[in-house]
């Protein structure tokens, strides 16, 4: 069996900018991982229903708006009423480390990768926790 | 975590989203309960119209594609989307771009749309995604798009038995029509000329009008119309709906339907074959009689094609008993 690892990279809410992302996603299809990116201003709820039709085995979400503490939570919060809890939710962008304690310790987060991370740092976390 | 096939089969018929997408995945990874529950979901498949998109990359199949589905579910039909993309020979990922261009039918739920890496090395591209519609037609889906780039064998492979071809070109690079004439002219129902707000449209139709005069004599007296899109703003898209819905209507008129079906099936068949004999006579050259031949072959004792004809007899000879 060929098994893949599946990410869905995401943008919810009204950032305007998708280069970090896609810098991302390139390093991950690098290491051999099949990306799907979702394109800018999505609401959680479809891209939580996006995920699930493409059955990835993680949800990036990027995010520079702000807004982290609303829709990161809240998409958690869709994956576990559709059953989908599952799924490694990791996020990336403009994060202060104490939201991001926050996220990891309350909302399901697996790992916040702050401004500056190695994208190897990213590749190594994914490969590493979908042994 | 696993389903049970049985259990999954029955969450797909329910019209379950996640069983459907995690169907799709085993049969991306080769699960062999995947086809089990294929098994079982066979007699409801061979409902769904479906149409194939092919074309140059960029061309603007993805916002096609878009615009398609919302013309058919404005009609009360399901669709289900199909994204094809390459994957990377070197390094096995790909980066599946499509759903940013088909992002107003998001929040459909009568919409389910699936990227798929090429992934290539296993040869069984076209295999899985004649899984994936039919799972999609199981699921009851009236209408699967299958995009896919026009670039490969493999790709056109997937969509040249779809039951509406539909090759997507766009005015501009001169060498497009070109590119075209190798190999896709042949297997289109619908030629679509998109990004028709573009200059040098009117040439690039008239350019295929003139190609497809010329070309052989489709298949049941059906001459392929060109019809010219702007995608972006949805302009010439219900003429594209209809003349898919002419094809349709006139596959099924000539008794051409049943031969499309036939060609499907034979295609279907001959890739799982394909894949099946492949991989037993890759074990018969790992043990005895096939490791003995290969030896032979390199001490240039046998030809290559001959050890071969040696190999399907040993095949043959051993499904007999
Ligand atoms: N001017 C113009 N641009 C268009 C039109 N349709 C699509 N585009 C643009 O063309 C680009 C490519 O569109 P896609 O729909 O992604 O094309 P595609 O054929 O699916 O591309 P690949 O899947 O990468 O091969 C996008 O930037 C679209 O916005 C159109 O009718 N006119
Ligand atoms: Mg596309």
């Amino acid at each position: 069996m060929d098994r893949k690892i599946r990410v869905f990279l995401c943008k919810p809410g009204l950032d305007g900018h998708d280069r970090g992302v896609l810098i991302v996603g390139q390093a991950l299809r690098d290491a051999g991982m099949e990306v799907i990116y979702s394109g800018l201003k999505q609401t959680s709820e479809n891209l939580v229903e996006a995920a699930i039709q493409e059955d990835v085995d993680v949800l990036g979400i990027s995010l520079l708006s702000g807004a982290h503490m609303a829709l990161i939570p809240r998409i958690t919060e869709l994956l576990v009423e559709r059953g989908a809890e599952d799924m490694l939710v990791i996020a990336g962008g403009v994060i202060p480390p104490d939201d991001a304690e926050v996220l990891v310790r309350e909302h399901g987060v697996a790992r916040i990768f702050g401004p500056g991370t190695n994208t190897s740092d990213i590749v190594d976390f994914l490969a590493e926790r979908l042994k | 975590m696993r389903d049970a096939p049985k259990d999954l089969y029955e969450r797909v018929l329910k019209g379950d989203r996640r069983a459907a997408a995690r169907l799709i995945t085993m049969v991306e990874n080769g699960d062999r309960d995947a086809r089990e529950v294929l098994r079982m979901l066979h007699s409801r498949t061979g409902r769904a119209h479906i149409v194939g998109l092919t074309g140059s990359p960029g061309s603007g199949k993805s916002t096609l594609a878009c615009r398609l589905a919302q013309g058919y579910r404005a009609a009360g039909k399901t669709v289900g989307v199909i994204c094809v993309d390459p994957t990377s020979p070197f390094t096995g990922g790909a980066l599946l771009g499509d759903r940013v261009r088909m992002q107003e039918l998001a929040g459909d739920p009568e919409v389910f749309i699936r990227s798929m890496g090429s992934r290539g090395a296993l040869g069984g591209l076209s295999v899985a995604t004649n899984d994936v519609i039919n799972i999609l037609d199981a699921f009851g889906k009236d209408l699967v798009i299958v995009e896919t780039v026009g670039a490969g064998q493999v790709e056109i492979e997937i969509v040249k038995y779809a039951h509406t071809c539909c090759v997507v070109t766009m005015p501009g690079a001169g060498d497009e029509i070109q590119a075209i004439k190798a190999g896709i002219l042949e297997i289109g129902d619908v030629f679509v000329v998109n990004k028709a707000d573009r200059e040098g449209a009117q040439r690039t139709l008239a350019d295929l009008e003139m190609m497809l005069e010329t070309r052989p004599g489709g298949p049941g007296d059906w001459k392929p119309p060109v019809v010219a899109t702007v995608a972006l703003e949805g302009e010439g898209v219900d003429e594209l709906e209809r003349a898919i819905e002419r094809h349709s209507a006139h596959l099924l008129e000539s008794g051409m339907m049943a031969e499309k079906t036939e060609q499907r099936m034979k295609a279907e068949l001959l890739g799982i074959l394909d894949l099946m004999v492949s991989r037993e006579a890759g074990r018969a050259l790992e043990e005895g009689e096939g490791k003995e031949l290969v030896r032979r072959m390199a001490e240039r004792q046998i030809d290559p094609h001959s050890a071969a004809e040696e190999v399907v007899k040993y095949l043959l000879k051993r499904a007999g008993n």
